[in-house]
């Protein structure tokens, strides 16, 4: 097999030497393969993003067309213009369910990401009595149906107060299992020899979990920043918000939406808009996973 | 106790006293341990009453009749002797459940690595929108209802149509409600979502692999880009694997969305029918909790059974 040594032009002198590295064991007949099946596979894909922005810039006749075209005739932009109006003259106005949806996504994401990881870095690295019980019980607490205990957890909710306020939706996940799981198997990777070494400076444990552990498992709470941002925007809250001022945005979009035959071009553009922002969120996490990695040689 | 086996352990003078100090009594290590226990704390605080107090509630009420508004009655062993002797209908979505994970859950999990491993090979912002596209079909919960389109059943839907226009049938086909149809279809849907979770923890698995294993291996006469996978990068992300198949045991178990909005619950003859679906029908539709506890408690175990499966195959990667 030759190897393909020929360097990136594009890259940058001093990136050059890394992208040398990784092409190691490459042969060129297996790079075209795989870009083909990528590319074939790609387009499959993509097909549900494709699919709703192309509806959600048909005009309403052509939404309603029989038999129905797939590629949009005469785009426009009506649509998002009519979603805007009907935003704009809400019962509550809209920067309140923005600043719901801030406060309960951020308090959500955030706070399950210093949970999670402060809880799941003695787990990884430290050794005390019951940390193997807890530790599965966490994993196996994964395949419970949810659906069953949604009643016991409406009863502990109502039981704690939190009814109806931003901590029946926030607090409750904090505790999601998969973050702590997902923290805890990326910080088992990190050598030993440097939390030793961190320790033999006089670092406190806390000084450890921030200045060591944390920024060596960027890539998994960015992640973990992904899915639990992608949980809470998922979660409207409407088993236990009731008063319609702490409703998230995605709720009062949805709400919108779902004005029958009249609204359904302006049901496209919301739907497109709910999507968008996870979106966003998610290119924003991705392109930062790449740049810790290549900025940070750090390893053992 | 923990005393006595330090000392039966003939270690020189020396050394014995580091061991006691760190093996010590039960309460002195628990003493040791109070920064990890303070660590973890808040976590474990909150976890017990949002999760084990649900699922312990559950695993309880699974032993009663409860109609979710009078007072649950204890019924003993009877929800879980109707499940399995009388409910034909679960015994289907039993079977249904098994075969769909056996399928779905090993094919969906090479092909998160595979693709993992593949996007792995580009950089910067075009490795982000690759894996924007990839993991496409789970960013919302509901995209896999385009295949409402493909699968519909009139001639307009695209598979009728492609099918009609090349004269492979000729007439349009009823997909979504021919009983053989639903199975496979069911499937297919869930390969074509299948990278998710795992995908996203494999892809930032593969960033932390340390990148001069690389060299070093093939110093060490690592010829090809199969090899190097199998002899260094699998090992090295072994933690995110474990990951990968305790996420995909999860959702290769609890399928039910798919089957309810593409072909209805129940569905033709119940050929969409998993336990998942049954748990809906009786939690969602009939209010017997109890019974549909008792279902959720079957699944958690078929769930734990699988799992022990996978983590000991999984130990064997890279040997």
């Amino acid at each position: 097999m030759a190897k393909t040594t020929e360097a990136n032009l594009t890259l940058k002198p001093k990136k050059r030497l890394f992208h040398r590295e990784k092409q190691l064991n490459r042969s060129m007949a297996g790079n075209t393969l795989l870009f083909i099946l990528m590319g074939i596979c790609g387009v499959f894909m993509v097909f549900p993003l494709f699919y709703m922005v192309n509806q959600s810039l048909k005009p309403l006749d052509e939404l309603f067309k029989y038999p129905p075209t797939i590629l949009v005739h005469h785009p426009t932009f009506s649509n998002f213009v009519d979603l805007f109006f009907a935003m704009s003259d809400s019962w509550v106005p809209m920067t309140r369910y923005i600043l719901n949806t801030f406060l309960i996504t951020g308090g959500g994401v955030l706070g399950h990401i210093i949970i999670a990881s402060l809880a799941a870095y003695p787990l990884a690295k430290h050794t005390f009595p019951g940390k193997k019980i807890l530790f599965s019980m966490v994993v196996l607490s994964m395949m419970f149906s949810y659906t069953v205990t949604q009643i016991p957890n409406y009863m502990i909710i109502s039981w704690l107060h939190i009814n109806n306020t931003y901590l029946a939706l926030i607090v409750p996940a904090w505790q999601y299992g998969m973050g702590l799981y997902l923290m805890k198997q990326f910080m088992e990777q990190i050598p030993d020899s440097l939390i030793e070494s961190a320790r033999l400076d006089g670092a406190s444990e806390l000084r450890v979990f921030v200045s060591i552990i944390m920024p060596n498992v960027k890539p998994a709470w960015l992640t973990l920043a992904i899915f639990q941002f992608q949980q809470m925007w998922g979660n409207t809250g409407s088993m236990f918000l009731r008063s319609e001022q702490l409703k998230p945005f995605q709720y009062a979009v949805q709400q919108i939406a779902a004005g029958g035959a009249a609204r359904a071009g302006v049901a496209q553009a919301a739907q497109l808009l709910i999507a968008a922002v996870p979106i966003t969120f998610f290119l924003i996490c991705q392109s930062n996973i790449l740049e810790t990695m290549t900025s940070s040689g750090l390893k053992d | 106790m923990a005393d006595q086996k330090t000392k039966q352990l003939n270690t020189g003078d020396a050394d014995y006293e580091q061991m006691a100090k760190k093996a010590g009594s039960l309460s002195k290590r628990i003493f040791h341990a109070r920064a990890s226990y303070l660590m973890i704390a808040p976590y474990f605080f909150l976890f017990f009453f949002f999760t084990i107090m649900p699922v312990c509630a559950s695993i309880l009420l699974s032993f009663t009749y409860f109609n979710m508004l009078e007072f649950p009655e204890f019924a003993g062993w009877a929800n879980y002797l109707k499940l399995f002797l009388e409910d034909e209908i679960f015994l289907k979505a039993f079977k249904n459940t098994i075969v769909f994970a056996v399928i779905t859950g090993p094919v969906s999990y090479f092909m998160c690595l595979l693709f993992a491993w593949i996007i792995n090979e580009f950089h910067g912002k075009l490795r982000a929108f690759l894996t924007l596209i990839f993991y496409a079909p789970s960013i919302s919960g509901q995209a896999y209802l385009v295949w409402l389109l493909i699968f519909s059943g009139d001639r307009y839907g695209w598979l009728n149509g492609f099918l009609l226009n090349w004269g492979f049938v000729n007439q349009p086909q009823i997909w979504l409600k021919t009983e053989k149809y639903i199975m496979p279809i069911m499937i297919v849907i869930q390969l074509w979502m299948s990278l998710g979770t795992g995908f996203l923890s494999f892809i930032a698995g593969l960033q932390t692999v340390d990148k001069s294993l690389y060299e070093a291996g093939a110093m060490d006469g690592i010829k090809n880009r199969w090899q190097e996978l199998w002899y260094i990068t699998l090992p090295a992300m072994r933690p995110q694997l474990m990951f990968g198949a305790v996420m995909q045991i999860t959702q290769s178990f609890a399928v039910a969305d798919v089957s309810i909005q593409m072909f209805g619950n129940p569905s033709v003859n119940y050929a969409g029918a998993t336990v998942v679906t049954h748990l809906l029908d009786y939690s969602t539709t009939r209010f017997e909790m109890g019974y549909a506890s008792a279902i959720a408690t079957v699944l958690f175990f078929l769930m734990i059974g699988s799992n022990k499966l996978v983590q000991r195959l999984l130990r064997r990667v890279g040997e």
